[in-house]
C-alpha cells in the first residue's frame, strides 16, 4: 500500500453524501414519528366528532395534556439521560401533600408549604440520583423502591397528621388566593379559558430544548445516556448531570403537585399510583428511547397531546372509554417500534 | 507496504530544553519501571519521543505495552527511572497532568458516543460557549465549522458533522478521536492499538492518519502488536516482551523481516518449527507456518497486563 498525502478538499460536493430534502432531515427527527402519530389522530377525532375541533373542547385537550406533558419533559430529560423514574407519579401527590399538611399543621401561609415541597420534591430527585450513583443499582430498582416508600409515606403520614385519607382543606389559609392564582388559574384567550399549566408545559419544554440543543449540559444530557464511560472519558461530570435529571423531574413533579393542590383544596394521599407510566409513555411516544441518548423535550410534549387527545377524543367521539387503555398500548407499541427502527438505522455503520 | 516511500531519518527535533537551550527530546523514557506488589510489570524501559516522529511499541500480549502507555498517560506512576517531558522530570499523578502537559491518549474504545453527531463528539467535554450566567449557550456553528476544518485537516472530507459517529467506520472514528486529541492541544498523541480492531483496509486508512498527525508536527506513540502496521509509520521501534524491553532500533538499523522475528522470538519460532516437523508436517508448510506466526499476533485480540 503506498502512502499519499492528503487530497486536498475539493469544492466538488462529496459523492458519498447523498443529497437530503428538508422532507428526509425532517424524518431524522427523533420527534417526527409522534408528530406523525399527532396529525392522524387529530384528523382522525375532528372526523369522527364534530365538538373535537371547538375552541373549547381544545383548551380542555390542552389541559388534559399539559398535565401529563408538565411531567414529560421532566421525564424525557431522564430518559434521554439514560435513566427512568417509576416514583414520578406518587412524588407529584408527595409535594402536595406537603405544601398542604405543613401549612395546615403549623398553620402558616401556603406560600411556606409550597416552598417546603419545591425542597423536599428536589430533595426526592437528588435521593433517586445520588442512591443510583452510589449503588449502581439500575434506576428501575431505586425508584421503584422510592415509588413503595412514597405511596406509604403519602398514606401513613396524611393519616397521622390530617386523621384522615385525603389532605385537610387549606382554602381558607393565608396566602390560597395567590397560590391558586400562580398554580392553577385561568387566562382568557379569544373567549377561551385556557389553563395556566398550559402556559407552564409551553415554558418548561422551551427551556428544556433550549438546554438540550444548545448549552452544554445538554450535550451532557446525551452523552451520559448515549455512553456513560465514553463521557466520563472527555471530562463529562457524569454523575452531577445524572443528580441533576432526576432533580429536575422534581421541578416538575412539584410544578404539577402544586396545581393539584391550588385546582381544588385537598388532596387524595393515595392518587398518582401508576400515572409514572403515563408520563413515561408519552416521551416514549414522542421519541425518546428508553435505554438513553437519543430523544427531544418536544418530542415528549408532542407524546403528551397526543395522550390528550386520546384521553378526550374518545369522550367527545361518545365512544366507550373502555377502549382508551388499548388504545394507549397500541400507541406505545407502535412508537417503540418506530424508535427502534429509528436507532437500528443511526447506529449503522 | 513498500517502505522506500517513506524517506525520513529519526533526529532530534527544534525542541530547546527551556533552560540550557539545548535541544531535547519531547518526552523521554530512561530505565523506567512498574511493579504491581512483587510483579515485575515493566522494567528497564528506555525510549524517546520527538515532535514529528512517530515511536512504535510493539509487543505481543502481556508484553507490558498497556502498563507503559497508563504510565506515559499518567493513569500509573513508575516506580523506577526516569520519565522526561521537554527535559524536564516530570511524575504524572492523574491523566489530567499528562494531559495539562500535552499528552492525549486515543484508546482503543475512543470515548465516543454513537448516537451523537460528530460534532457534539468532537467537543464533548470541552464545549465552547458564549454568555454569560445561566444564558450561556453553546457556540453550535463554530463548533461545526472547526469539526469540519480540523477533520478536513486530517484528510477526512465530511459533509454532514450532523450525522451520528455511529455511522462513521471505524478508521474514521479513529480519525476524529485523533483529530479530537491534536485539535485540543496534543503534543504527544498515544494510540492505542488503533488497528488491532480493523480491517487491512481501514487499517490502511488509520495508518495515514498516523502520518498525517506525525506531519502536524505531533510525537505520535504507536502502539500494535503488528510489526506490518508499525514498520511503515514508525521512526523508531521499541519491543517488548513480558514487561522486558528486548530492543529498540532506530528505523534504518532493522528491516521489516528482523522486527517480525524479533516480535515473534526467533528461536521460539524455530523450537515451533522443529516440533511441528515432528509431528509430521511438511518442510514448505514448517515455514509457511513460520511466517504465519508472526502474523498471528495481528488477529489475536488485546488483553490488559
Amino acid at each position: 500500500m503506498t502512502i499519499t498525502q492528503t487530497k486536498t478538499k475539493s469544492p466538488a460536493p462529496d459523492e458519498r453524501v447523498a443529497k437530503r430534502s428538508p422532507f428526509q432531515k425532517l424524518l431524522g427527527r427523533p420527534e417526527v414519528g409522534a408528530l406523525v402519530g399527532a396529525i392522524v389522530l387529530f384528523i382522525f377525532f375532528a372526523l369522527v366528532s364534530p365538538t373535537f375541533t371547538q375552541p373549547g373542547a381544545l383548551a380542555t385537550i390542552l389541559y388534559g395534556s399539559s398535565t401529563i406533558g408538565i411531567m414529560a419533559v421532566g421525564v424525557s430529560l431522564l430518559m434521554i439521560g439514560g435513566e427512568f423514574d417509576l416514583s414520578t407519579g406518587v412524588a407529584v401527590i408527595t409535594s402536595a401533600l406537603t405544601a398542604s399538611l405543613f401549612s395546615w399543621y403549623f398553620t402558616t401561609n401556603v406560600w411556606v408549604g409550597v416552598a417546603l415541597a419545591l425542597v423536599v420534591s428536589l430533595s426526592i430527585g437528588f435521593i433517586n440520583g445520588w442512591i443510583l450513583i452510589k449503588t449502581k443499582l439500575p434506576s428501575f430498582i431505586v425508584t421503584l423502591a422510592t415509588f413503595l416508600m412514597l405511596t406509604g409515606l403519602n398514606l401513613g403520614l396524611t393519616r397521622l397528621i390530617g386523621g384522615s385519607v385525603s389532605s385537610p382543606s387549606i382554602s381558607n389559609m393565608d396566602g390560597f388566593a395567590s397560590a391558586r392564582a400562580v398554580f392553577a388559574s385561568s387566562v382568557n384567550i379569544g373567549g377561551v379559558d385556557i389553563k395556566i399549566t398550559v402556559f407552564y408545559w409551553f415554558a418548561l419544554v422551551a427551556v428544556a430544548t433550549w438546554v438540550l440543543m444548545r448549552t452544554r449540559v445538554g450535550n451532557w444530557i446525551f452523552a451520559v445516556g448515549g455512553d456513560a464511560n465514553a463521557a466520563r472519558a472527555v471530562g463529562v461530570p457524569v454523575k452531577a448531570t445524572k443528580i441533576g435529571l432526576f432533580m429536575a423531574v422534581g421541578f416538575c413533579a412539584w410544578v404539577l403537585g402544586m396545581h393539584n393542590l391550588f385546582a381544588f383544596d385537598t388532596v387524595q394521599s393515595g392518587e398518582g399510583v401508576g400515572n409514572e407510566f403515563l408520563y413515561i409513555i408519552a416521551a416514549v411516544i414522542g421519541g425518546c428511547l428508553l435505554t438513553g441518548g437519543y430523544g427531544s423535550a418536544i418530542g415528549g410534549a408532542i407524546g403528551a397531546f397526543i395522550f390528550g387527545m386520546a384521553n378526550k377524543g374518545i369522550v367527545y367521539a361518545q365512544w366507550n372509554p373502555d377502549w382508551f387503555k388499548f388504545f394507549l398500548g397500541l400507541m406505545l407499541l407502535l412508537a417503540t417500534i418506530v424508535n427502534l427502527i429509528v436507532k437500528r438505522r443511526a447506529e449503522l455503520k | 507496504m513498500n517502505a522506500k516511500e517513506i524517506d525520513q531519518q529519526t533526529l532530534l527535533q527544534n525542541e530547546k530544553d527551556p533552560l540550557t537551550h539545548t535541544p531535547v527530546h519531547l518526552l523521554s523514557l530512561d530505565g523506567v519501571a512498574k511493579h504491581y506488589g512483587n510483579i515485575i510489570a515493566l522494567s528497564d524501559v528506555t525510549m524517546a519521543v520527538d515532535n514529528g516522529r512517530v515511536t512504535c511499541v510493539l509487543g505481543d500480549n502481556g508484553a507490558g505495552k498497556s502498563t507503559l502507555i497508563k504510565i506515559i498517560a499518567g493513569l500509573h506512576q513508575h516506580d523506577a527511572g526516569i520519565l522526561k517531558v521537554m527535559g524536564e522530570e516530570r511524575k504524572f499523578s492523574s491523566p489530567r497532568d499528562a494531559l495539562d502537559v500535552g499528552i492525549a491518549t486515543v484508546y482503543q474504545d475512543l470515548a465516543v458516543v454513537p448516537l451523537m453527531p460528530i460534532w457534539r463528539n468532537f467537543f464533548l467535554g470541552s464545549e465552547l460557549t458564549s454568555g454569560f450566567g445561566p444564558f450561556k449557550s453553546m457556540d453550535v456553528e463554530k463548533m461545526k465549522e472547526i469539526t469540519l476544518k480540523e477533520l478536513a485537516a486530517m484528510g477526512i472530507d465530511l459533509r454532514d458533522v450532523e450525522q451520528p459517529i455511529g455511522q462513521l467506520s471505524g478508521g474514521e472514528r479513529q480519525c476524529v478521536a485523533i483529530a479530537r486529541a491534536v485539535y485540543f492541544g496534543a503534543k504527544v498523541l498515544i494510540l492505542d492499538e488503533p488497528t488491532a480492531a480493523l480491517g487491512v483496509k481501514q487499517s490502511g486508512v488509520v495508518l495515514r492518519y498516523i502520518l498525517q498527525a506525525r506531519d502536524r508536527g505531533l510525537g505520535v506513540i504507536f502502539i500494535t502488536h503488528n510489526p506490518h502496521h508499525a514498520f511503515p509509520v514508525g521512526d523508531r521501534f521499541l519491543l517488548l516482551k513480558r514487561g522486558k524491553s528486548i530492543g529498540y532500533y532506530d528505523k534504518k538499523d532493522i528491516t521489516l523481516d528482523e522486527l517480525t522475528a524479533q516480535m515473534a522470538g526467533g528461536a521460539e519460532l524455530a523450537e515451533l518449527a522443529h516440533e511441528l516437523e515432528q509431528l509430521g508436517g511438511h518442510g514448505d508448510v514448517v515455514k509457511e507456518v513460520q511466517s504465519e506466526v508472526a502474523d498471528v499476533s495481528q488477529t489475536t485480540g488485546k488483553t490488559y497486563e
